[in-house]
């Protein structure tokens, strides 16, 4: 007998050890639900590491308004199907209330303002931990976050004062008003992510499949059309075959050409393309280090 | 690419300038783990810096604080994989201060990394990483002496680089070292061999790392499950249902096994062992498994599943080894703290402080009392309950600890069972 696991089993295991501690230490934890793979996967995984008992965690969904309209559907189905409550943190509320103000211009989007969304979302539910699909292997500044992420009471995240994480004893002890960010897939690539729902046959949104579609190009990045942007003048639309490789809004994700009709075909572009995923999300370009100037304020 | 490969997480060392972040880069750029936006930014940046060509280094340069002192100062996890394996890398540090974070990447690893400059051979840096690697049990060690470029591929040099080490390991618990001459700036026996080192008979280091064996890493000899967490539906379908969730810290479990609860040491069987993918016959580790006994009896977090005839040390009292990681305040003797040890949560008292390890010599200092961050001590605690313990060196899951401040809650430090 060979006792030796596959990566995937080994990572898959490493997962439901982290959301099984998240339910043993938090008293009000929740997942993160953006509606994107990576927390299709931990929804995924969720199910796996409480079966048969439900999900105990609800799924947390900051909604900006400028979803792709399959991105919800997508979700109120997933909730439904595995009996796990939905609650949705609302932008286009926040700025109905001036709570926040929308930007303007051409390259107005609203991930800023889902920070603060989200941040009052989690206030409002006390939650104590909030589960989401982010990975090391995405960008710079998340290579060196944990799995168990503590942030003070203003949600803010200090790299330089981080808990040492050793073995598999993970530390959530926190004082009152402070909360936690837990990344149980923090390490899956995104090859490792494709292959295991592969393996699994994962249901996904139709999104991520080669699908035809308006769209127009903008700083060599396509953007599907939709009324939420404001186009240049000189900004032509097209009809072109395209799939995402993330899923976020409308504003800001870019779309790619590809015919990848099934996950293996994904996979097989994956693993030969020469550009990370987040390489098409016009919100990461605005400066070298801008995806941690966004997590410090307290961005996933 | 298959979905069956293994998985093997490795940790890198060395002092500063030694070409840990040039290894690194290259050996994710000729793996093909290199995106093109990712390599365009990172020649960009070198032109910015006024530098030539492309610094592969600065591809795990972290945080925007590190970017702007040039240093790496925290524990950066890397991923690259080949069609043989996936790779995770803990990218330590190599300053003195930070014996933390090379503690912290050694917990996990099956492999230590240690790199030597060519020109400087065994330093200071060097022992220190090769004690850490042997106190925290890393399975295998690999000696990469880098630079051989600038010392015209001596295989004289090397020798000597390989005897010098070979002589002071001698004295440390590690089994398995390897040597390897290499050059990560231009590849020399990294990924290919080199043909400046004819005298070298070896593998390349991605040899090395593909093939290495790591299967027996995890002790599969004595059977070990802390109940992590209790399943209870309270559904109609599953009405009486009580599953406990845990990961096999060690050994075999089998369906059907007799097995003793810890801490009650009541005994009944294995009646079914739930997968993430539906019944297995038996569970291992690294596995995350849910089991079923046939007797109700009550376990909760913190409990312990064993073997009748293999059962793990039940005491009150501990002697470790512990790595201090706290800076604002030093260990206190007589000091109490919250502990973990695998899902147990308890409170303990220092009750001594044996000796200071000095960690360049393995000199025991049995004066010097004070342990700040960084230092490494031998000191017994007492718990307020039981813990169910082996030795660090018969395993990693069920031989470690971490010491949490009670008033700061952060953790302060990280302990191996003797
Ligand atoms: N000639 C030569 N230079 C090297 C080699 N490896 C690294 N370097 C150079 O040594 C310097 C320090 O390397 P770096 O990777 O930043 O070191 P780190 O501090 O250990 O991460 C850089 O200028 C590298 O280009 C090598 O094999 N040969």
């Amino acid at each position: 007998m060979d006792y030796n696991i596959s990566h995937l089993k080994e990572l898959e295991a490493e997962s439901i050890f982290i959301l099984r501690d998240v339910a043993a230490q938090f008293e009000r934890p929740v997942i993160m639900f953006s509606g994107g793979k990576d927390s299709i996967l931990i929804v995924h995984l969720a199910h796996k590491a409480f079966y048969p008992a439900k999900i105990p965690f609800p799924l947390l969904h900051v909604d900006t308004g400028h979803n792709f309209p399959e991105t919800l559907e997508y979700r109120d189905n997933l909730s439904e199907r595995l009996g796990a409550k939905l609650i949705i943190g609302s932008v286009e509320e926040a700025i109905q209330s001036g709570q926040a103000v929308e930007e303007k211009g051409v390259n107005a989007s609203r991930n800023m303002l889902q920070i603060g969304v989200l941040l009052s979302a989690l206030e409002k539910g006390k939650f104590d931990a909030a589960m989401g699909g982010a990975r090391r292997d995405e960008e710079k500044a998340r290579a060196k976050e944990r799995f168990f992420s503590h942030r003070d009471e203003f949600g803010q995240w200090d790299p330089k004062n981080q808990r040492p994480e050793l073995w598999n004893l993970f530390n959530g002890r926190k004082q009152m008003g402070e909360h936690f960010r837990i990344f149980p897939i923090s390490n899956w690539t995104e090859l490792d992510v494709w292959q295991y729902l592969a393996m699994e046959n994962v249901e996904l949104p139709s999104l991520y499949f080669s699908h035809q579609r308006e769209v127009f190009e903008r700083d060599g990045t396509l953007l599907a059309d939709c009324d939420y942007i404001l186009k240049r003048p000189d900004e032509k639309v097209f009809t072109e075959t395209v799939r995402c490789r993330t899923i976020g809004d409308m504003t800001c994700t870019g779309v790619w050409k590809s015919n990848a009709s099934t996950v293996e075909d994904i996979i097989e572009e994956v693993a030969t393309t020469r550009m990370t995923e987040r390489g098409g999300r016009t919100d990461d370009k605005r400066s070298e280090t801008a995806m941690e100037d966004r997590k410090k304020e307290g961005y996933f | 690419m298959t979905d069956n490969t293994e998985l093997l997480r490795f940790t890198t060392a060395g002092s500063v300038d030694d070409g840990k972040s040039t290894l690194i880069g290259r050996l994710l750029y000729d793996s093909k783990s290199i995106f093109q936006d990712q390599y365009d930014q990172i020649k960009d940046a070198t032109e910015r810096r006024g530098e030539e060509g492309v610094n592969l280094a600065l591809l795990t340069d972290g945080l925007k604080s590190e970017r702007e002192q040039g240093i790496t100062i925290d524990v950066a996890y890397r991923y690259f994989s080949t069609p043989k394996r996936k790779f995770i890398i803990a990218d330590t540090p190599g300053h003195i201060q930070y014996t933390r974070n090379m503690v912290t990447g050694a917990s996990t690893a099956n492999v230590a990394l240690i790199l030597i400059d060519a020109r400087n051979g065994v330093v200071e840096q060097t022992r220190r990483h090769a004690i850490i690697a042997s106190l925290l049990q890393i399975p295998h060690i690999v000696v990469c002496v880098n630079k051989m470029d600038l010392v015209d591929y001596s295989q004289e040099e090397y020798s000597k680089i390989q005897e010098s080490f070979e002589a002071f390991a001698a004295k440390l618990d590690v089994v398995d070292v390897h040597f390897i001459p290499i050059s990560a700036l231009l590849g020399d026996n990294v990924v290919s061999r080199s043909e400046k080192t004819p005298w070298y008979n070896g593998p390349t280091l991605m040899y090395y790392l593909e093939n290495v064996h790591i299967a027996s890493d995890h002790n599969f000899i004595d059977a070990r499950f802390p109940v992590q967490f209790v399943i209870r539906p309270n559904t109609d379908e599953f009405h009486d249902y009580r599953g406990y969730a845990g990961r096999l810290a060690g050994g075999i479990m089998k369906k059907g096994d007799t097995v003793t609860l810890l801490p009650t040491g009541f005994s009944t069987k294995i009646k079914q062992i739930i997968g993430p993918d539906g019944e297995q016959d038996e569970a291992f580790p690294p596995q995350s498994v849910t089991v079923l006994l046939e007797d109700d009896l009550d376990l909760s977090r913190g409990d312990m599943i064993v073997r009748e005839n293999n059962q793990p040390e039940i005491t009150q009292d501990i002697e470790v080894m512990l790595c201090w990681f706290d800076s604002s305040r030093p260990l206190q003797q007589r000091g109490k703290y919250s502990i973990r040890h695998t899902t147990q949560d308890a409170r303990c008292i220092v009750k001594e402080i044996r000796y200071k390890l000095d960690i360049n010599s393995l000199h025991r200092d049995l004066d010097d009392k004070n342990i700040n961050m960084n230092d490494i001590a031998r000191v017994v605690l007492r718990t307020t309950k039981p813990l169910f313990i082996d030795c660090y060196r018969k395993n990693r899951n069920t031989g470690s600890i971490i010491l949490i401040d009670e008033a700061s809650n952060n953790t302060v430090a990280a302990g191996m069972i003797i």
